[in-house]
């Protein structure tokens, strides 16, 4: 970033002591813990006791099958709910920017999901989801659709999970659009009229000029898909067997099971994992962004 | 002089024992939200409470299955466990560290009541911290007999039987065997239930187990639980949904006939006499058969117990232990029995089962008068692997085999042991 200098001049305008309040929070509930986790992932941990054990627990945890698969779903789980929600996002922000008469209220009506708790949701869903007697396939039954076994199928599980987080996702992308695509001048939709095709207004004026927008919304969703835990845990607890385990389950699990320090290096891996995949998209994007 | 000050001394000791009595005190008391742990806990708060109307005790209800065993051991870890809490006897309460967190009762009168051979599954360290809250249980196979009735089917001695049961049911057009894999902790009973089996075929397993010397996966005799898990999902044993079905819905096909074998421990029939009360008399229990028609015999489960945390002290205490006596005395027993239709043999002293137990508690009975019967893994061992409900599941919904179930049921065993600290696993 070349606009380092105007960060610095405001740095100095301020006192250091004035940044102690803030840095004592930060230091006491975030590093603090942190380096105590990455301390607590070396050991045994009773709670009561721990040993030190070195790299055991992310031996354990690199080669148990489950727990890999547990990783493998978190990526499948991450690339899904962000890939739908852009491709899905883009074309609704699109009509909900266009002269539409009821704008406003299918605005209201497309944001409401993401007002609703996730937990609630995941039960509602769960019931809806139910095989024989759930609505969805109540209705698909009597359509003549086959009825899937949306939760209890272990090929079928975490998809399902994907798209009831997609559902709720898709309110907040679509806001993000909404902003992106407002914020681009008028004058470059005047010139795309002048090419008279509403593609040439997609291809050419909002997808490039939105590019900051569809960043934003694959990185938030992505990092959103890497450590989602409420939707899974409500709708079939990693369930059926491991089919839909993701990282933050399995953690969660060897949490209950007692396996204290197991757990906390399964979040010191998630932690590695998040920033080794974000760090280098966030990079891409802020340069594709100067480029601009 | 001397008798004032002796006067003045006992005024005293009535004054304050009078107060001690007097005090309200408060207990609360966490049990698991079946509905048999629930009433059996109000059953003996309320009988309690009748006789001591100072005291009052609050019911408060956590989750089951591994939901469950976090709760405790979180708010034993942090201090926060209520005054009395109802958890499981044997390997689960290993997991809790007892003796640094729960109050040691073997110096306690009451223990005198308690059957001996229930003890080692409440100790640690030489120290005793529970007792016995309910009946013993068998595991094993709940079945209809109305439907046994119907095709003519003998109750099996040997998993040979068994299949050919099944296939005639199946053929009759009904589901043989009840899964309810949405609550997992249901999916381990084949595996579970089997260890009576698995002692007579090789006898001592569970010391053997314990000191890292024998494996699920290179133990023909255990490795059969999990074959049979993968054996039902193949033969297409389960009922439709079977993958979301939860306990208490299995329950009502149980009784209502749309299922006709329920691999499960006897408590289920409590609930099935409460919510079904004219199906209960149908439904009967038999051992899972093993290999040998000789030697067939249930595996038995130890009742769950009452104990005390560190964390109670004072007046709240000495009410608690003088519960916890309450709990284990022959009017603790009746005060569950006219509540709760007992599901097997009490392990108080003295107690009696009433006339009219349930056919398949008097199934499981005419096991364990015979002596065919022997205790689950979990009462003789510390280590029990917290995964074993989610393997059983994978196994039981088709996405593991067996072997692979057993071999990774070993690495958690593994785990398990290695956080308990045991000998023998570093």
């Amino acid at each position: 970033m070349k606009s380092n200098s105007r960060p610095r001049t405001i740095l100095r305008t301020y006192p250091y002591w004035f940044y102690l309040p803030a840095a004592l929070v930060f230091g006491v509930f975030f590093v603090v813990p942190t380096m105590l986790a990455f301390y607590f992932s070396l050991t045994r941990w009773t709670l009561f006791d721990a040993t030190f054990i070195g790299l055991d627990n992310y031996e354990r945890f690199l080669n148990d099958p489950q727990l890999m698969a547990g990783l493998r779903n978190t990526f499948i789980y991450a690339v899904i709910t962000s890939g739908l929600k852009v491709i899905i996002s883009l074309p609704l922000a699109m009509l909900l920017t266009s002269s539409l008469r009821l704008k406003g209220l299918l605005r209201g009506i497309i944001f409401f999901p993401v007002l609703v708790s996730t937990v609630a949701v995941g039960i509602t869903f769960a019931s809806l989801m139910q095989p024989s007697v759930g609505l969805i396939n109540t209705v698909l039954g009597a359509l003549g659709l086959p009825r899937p076994d949306w939760l209890g199928n272990p090929g079928l599980a975490l998809y399902s999970v994907a798209l009831v987080d997609v559902w709720k996702g898709i309110g907040i992308a679509t806001v993000i659009f909404i902003a992106g695509i407002l914020s681009i001048p008028l004058d470059f939709f005047e010139a795309a009229r002048l090419e008279g095709e509403t593609w040439v207004k997609f291809r050419y004026v909002i997808l490039p000029l939105a590019r900051n927008a569809t960043f934003t919304v694959i990185l938030l969703s992505f990092i959103g898909g890497l450590r989602t835990f409420d939707l899974i845990w409500t709708m079939t607890r990693g369930g059926p067997g491991f089919a839909s385990d993701v990282l933050t389950s399995v953690i969660y699990k060897q949490y209950q099971a007692g396996f204290y320090g197991l757990s906390v290096a399964g979040n010191v891996v998630l932690f590695i994992l998040v920033t080794i995949i974000v760090y280098p998209l966030m990079r891409f994007f802020n340069r594709a962004e100067l480029e601009l | 002089m001397i008798r004032k000050f002796l006067f003045l001394l006992l005024l005293l000791v009535l004054e304050t024992s009078v107060a001690a009595a007097q005090d309200a005190v408060t207990l609360t008391y966490l049990v698991d939200d079946t509905q048999n742990s629930q009433d059996t806990a109000q059953a003996l708060a309320d009988a309690y409470m009748a006789e001591h109307p100072n005291v009052t005790i609050t019911i408060e209800t956590r989750p089951g299955g591994t939901e469950g065993d976090n709760i405790v051991k979180t708010r034993l870890a942090t201090g926060d466990m209520t005054d009395i809490f109802f958890y499981n006897s044997g390997s689960l309460l290993q997991a809790l560290n007892p003796a640094q967190t729960l109050v040691d009762l073997s110096d306690q009168p009451f223990i005198e009541n308690i059957v001996e051979s229930f003890l080692p599954t409440v100790s640690q360290d030489g120290q005793i911290f529970g007792v016995p809250t309910g009946t013993a249980m068998g595991g094993g196979i709940l079945y209809n007999r109305n439907i046994y009735e119907e095709l003519g089917l003998s109750v099996p001695l040997t998993w040979a039987e068994f299949e050919a049961n099944n296939a005639a049911i199946l053929e009759a057009g009904i589901p043989p065997v009840l899964a309810t894999f949405g609550d997992t902790w249901t999916s381990q009973l084949f595996v579970l239930a089997d260890y009576y089996n698995v002692e007579q075929a090789v006898p001592g397993f569970a010391d053997a187990y314990t000191a890292n010397e024998a494996k699920y996966a290179t133990t023909p005799a255990a490795l059969a639980g999990f074959t049979y898990l993968q054996e039902g999902y193949e033969q297409g044993w389960w009922q439709p949904d079977y993958a979301t079905t939860r306990f208490e819905q299995g329950l009502a096909l149980l009784a209502n006939g749309e299922v006709a074998h329920y691999p499960m421990l006897t408590f289920a029939l409590s609930t099935i006499a409460a919510n079904f009360p004219d199906q209960v008399n149908d439904i009967g229990f038999f051992a899972q058969p093993g290999t040998d028609a000789e030697a067939n015999g249930a595996t038995i489960w130890m009742p769950a117990a009452t104990y005390i945390p560190q964390t109670t002290q004072g007046a709240k205490l000495e009410v608690a232990l003088d519960f916890l006596g309450f709990i284990a005395s022959v009017e603790g027993v009746d005060a569950i029995t006219a509540a709760v239709a007992p599901n097997g043999p009490y392990l108080i002293v003295g107690s009696t089962l009433p006339d009219t137990v349930l056919p398949a508690v008097q199934d499981l009975a005419a096991y364990i008068d015979s002596g065919n019967s022997y205790p689950a893994l979990e009462f003789l061992s510390p280590i029990k692997g917290p995964n074993l409900e989610q393997i059983c599941v994978a196994v039981g919904t088709g996405q593991m085999s067996a072997e692979e179930a057993a071999a990774s049921y070993d690495l958690d065993v593994e785990r398990q042991a290695q956080q308990l600290g045991l000998p023998g696993w570093d």
